[in-house]
């Protein structure tokens, strides 16, 4: 479904992503870890398309088709969701405008007909239950006030609604306590399906015991030092990042 | 930013739709500003000997008074005998039916979507069409009249309920009051005069619709509303013009009298022509306002959606005079390209228990430079009177401004007064994740700018709010659709 090769990518004069190599299919869920600082994010982004992000080299390609020359929105609409680790607020605009707007853009965009109102809601009240998150979420604008678990949950509110091809959850798990962190990875797990791959951007291995990846790949000064199972995100928790420096790039280059 | 330069592009490509212009002939009288002007208007409108006097009073005064400077607006001086002050479409003199309306004038409202066929109209809505400086036509006067309200061109009132004219013109805002009220006050052409009855809630919107067509013309038109006790009428006011090159003055004067227990809600969708983006053309749109709460429980509201115009200048106000009266004031004012404006709300309260609200959204985009300016005043046996207040302003790029000028005033220690104010950006942030949920950068930036304005859209009546959307919409996407 994604296949990302050499890829390198700046934001502003540095470079943060430095020869990446990643494929994933359809049904599977990647784990992506590393310190701060290693590029996760970075790689989230330019896959969203942010363009605060210059890629210098390389290439994406997502079902066959170059990514990199896609509109953000045309990604979004070709089936990419990015779950935000910050999400933004929009003062005045409703969560369910907002989403039913959304849903719209992309019906369009593939020349369907735009959704039915009863239908919308009746399918947002399941999914709103599924994830335990009270109706008045829905009047109210979007990510406004709302508590870090409260807005995590509504990211994945929105990726429930939105079905995507493939989700990447940009630390998902930061800022939720044990609870909350327990219900938003239920509610990924749900949409765990045979057509769906999800790429879990974390630090920590802690959201892993939730949402059990089938790879995981270690990043570091923006490139992928080490692939396995689940297992290595355990080994990680173990020994640490520190572990890795033996593994990076700079460290190769200095033992040259 | 790529995305904001975009933006920046779009605003200052905006096309405005209504620039069209109406190839009708014109009754105009030469241009220049003198007694003898003043004496050729009211003559022609073929008013009473004390309306002339009415005139000949505010224009002795005007020309004692000097053009105010103190807004934050800039503009080129005025040449005040350059223009022509009074320019009607010919046709019969008195119109009784719609069937005697040019065509032509006709299939202008038509164009701007207001039809004045009754069958086709507005359900609901009668429309009082103001072409340059004469009113046109009058929708379902029938209907009003069955319920005793009283709703048409202001000259017509002059003749018909003279005793009304002169009871209430100018109760509010005096000939005297400031130098664009007064030069109002001398030239005036026509405008909308309501009367609604005691007791009366009118079964209508009441909208009246301004267009500017004739070059070189200013336009002052007069509104004057009273509703007596226990009335209620919701009055809905559009504005368009053609684009010009040259800017035209637009000095109207709107008065709004409720007695006790009565309730004026008044809308504004102003859309004149706001300019070219080098800010070449369009209206100086410098209007008083000023409605009265005379009897106790009485309230007024109102609103306005400022989309047009290169400079605006007028502060709605309410002078709350009854005990328990209520102020209201929603704006949405939005300044892109090289527009200018200095709007905001004036709230004098004198009796007891008075009660007003101001809230402000001002939208600045382009070279747009939006201030808002208010008063809120409690008089000294204005005991537990309320004023909430707040100011908000949203910045499109960075060559745009906002600036807020709030003045308080209180003589009175059990007055509340409280006062909010915020500055904001459209996020690169916002735009982004509305992108990555699929909506196109156009679609996330109206829906930034609808949320931001929404509390203002509440309380706009249904059929305004579908337009001052559409209308932002249009701002905001510049040529595209």
């Amino acid at each position: 479904m994604l296949e990302i090769k050499d890829l390198h990518a700046r934001c502003d004069a540095t470079e943060i992503l430095r020869g990446i190599n990643l494929q994933v299919r359809a049904g599977e869920v990647h784990a992506i870890m590393g310190p701060n600082g290693s590029g996760k994010s970075t790689l989230a982004h330019v896959l969203a398309g942010r363009e605060d992000y210059e890629v210098t080299q390389g290439e994406v390609l997502f079902n066959g088709t170059s990514l990199l020359d896609m509109e953000v929105e045309q990604r979004a609409a070709e089936g990419i969701f990015m779950a935000y680790q910050y999400p933004v607020e929009i003062p005045g605009v409703s969560n369910k405008y907002f989403l039913k707007a959304a849903m719209n853009s992309i019906r369009k965009h593939h020349k369907q007909p735009l959704i039915d109102t009863m239908d919308f809601l009746k399918v947002l009240k399941e999914k709103m239950q599924l994830l335990g998150m009270d109706k008045s979420m829905m009047e109210r604008s979007v990510n406004e006030g709302f508590s870090g678990g409260e807005k995590k949950r509504n990211e994945i509110l929105q990726m429930a609604m939105l079905q995507p091809k493939l989700a990447v959850l940009d630390e998902t798990d930061s800022g939720l306590d044990i609870d909350a962190l327990r219900i938003v990875a239920d509610g990924v797990n749900t949409l765990r399906s045979p057509e769906r791959a999800i790429i879990v951007v974390t630090h920590y291995q802690r959201l892993l015991d939730y949402i059990v990846p089938d790879y995981v790949h270690v990043l570091a000064e923006g490139r992928i030092v080490r692939s396995g199972d689940k297992t290595l995100a355990l080994e990680l928790e173990e020994k640490g990042y520190g572990f890795l420096e033996a593994l990076s790039p700079s460290a190769a280059a200095a033992a040259v | 930013m790529p995305t904001e330069n975009a933006l920046l592009k779009e605003y200052s490509e905006r096309e405005y739709e209504h620039g069209f212009v109406t190839d009708i002939e014109a009754d105009a009288i030469a241009p220049g500003l003198s007694e003898d002007i003043v004496r050729l208007i009211s003559s022609k409108k073929d008013e009473p000997e004390w309306l002339l006097e009415w005139r000949l009073k505010a224009y002795r005064h005007w020309l004692t008074l000097e053009e105010p400077q103190w807004q934050n607006v800039h503009y080129p001086p005025i040449d005040y005998q350059a223009a022509v002050y009074y320019s009607a479409p010919k046709q019969k003199p008195l119109l009784n039916s719609l069937d005697e309306v040019d065509p032509a004038l006709l299939e202008t409202y038509e164009k701007l979507g207001i039809p004045l066929e009754e069958q086709k109209a507005l359900a609901g809505v009668a429309v009082d069409a103001i072409f340059d400086s004469v009113s046109v036509a009058t929708t379902y006067r029938e209907t009003l009249e069955k319920e005793g309200v009283i709703f048409g061109p202001f000259s017509d009132a002059v003749h018909k309920y003279p005793e009304l004219v002169k009871k209430y013109l100018g109760s509010v805002v005096p000939s005297s009051d400031n130098f664009f009220a007064a030069l109002n006050s001398a030239v005036f052409s026509d405008g909308s005069f309501c009367y609604i009855p005691k007791g009366v809630r009118c079964p209508l919107e009441l909208s009246t619709y301004f267009r500017i067509n004739a070059q070189n013309t200013g336009q002052f038109e007069r509104t004057l509303i009273i509703a007596e006790e226990g009335s209620y009428v919701s009055y809905l006011e559009g504005c368009t013009a053609p684009k010009r090159d040259e800017n035209q003055l637009h000095a109207a004067v709107v008065e709004l009298v409720a007695m006790k227990d009565a309730q004026i809600k008044y809308s504004t969708v102003q859309n004149w022509y706001p300019g070219d983006a080098e800010g070449k053309g369009g209206i100086y749109n410098f209007v008083t306002k000023r409605g009265v709460c005379r009897g106790e429980n009485s309230k007024i509201s109102w609103t306005q959606v400022e989309t047009g115009s290169a400079i605006t200048w007028k502060y709605p106000s309410v002078i709350l005079q009854g005990d328990n009266s209520v102020g209201e004031f929603y704006s949405v004012a939005v300044t892109a390209n090289r527009q200018q404006a200095d709007t905001g709300s004036k709230m004098i309260h004198i009796g007891k228990n008075t009660k007003s609200t101001i809230i402000s959204k001002g939208i600045s985009a382009g070279r747009g430079q939006n201030n808002y300016r208010g008063l809120v005043k409690i008089q000294k046996g204005a005991t537990n009177a309320r004023n909430f207040s707040q100011c908000d302003s949203l910045l499109i790029g960075d060559r745009c401004g906002a600036h807020t000028f709030p003045y308080i005033e209180v003589r009175n220690a059990s007055a509340k007064v409280e006062h909010e104010a915020s500055t904001s950006k459209v996020g690169e942030d916002q735009i982004y994740y509305c992108r990555q949920r699929g909506l196109p950068t156009e679609d996330a930036v109206n829906m930034i700018v609808n949320g931001f304005c929404k509390e203002v859209y509440d309380v706009l009546p249904m059929e305004f709010a579908l337009e001052a959307r559409k209308l932002l919409s249009v701002s905001l996407e510049g040529s595209v659709g």
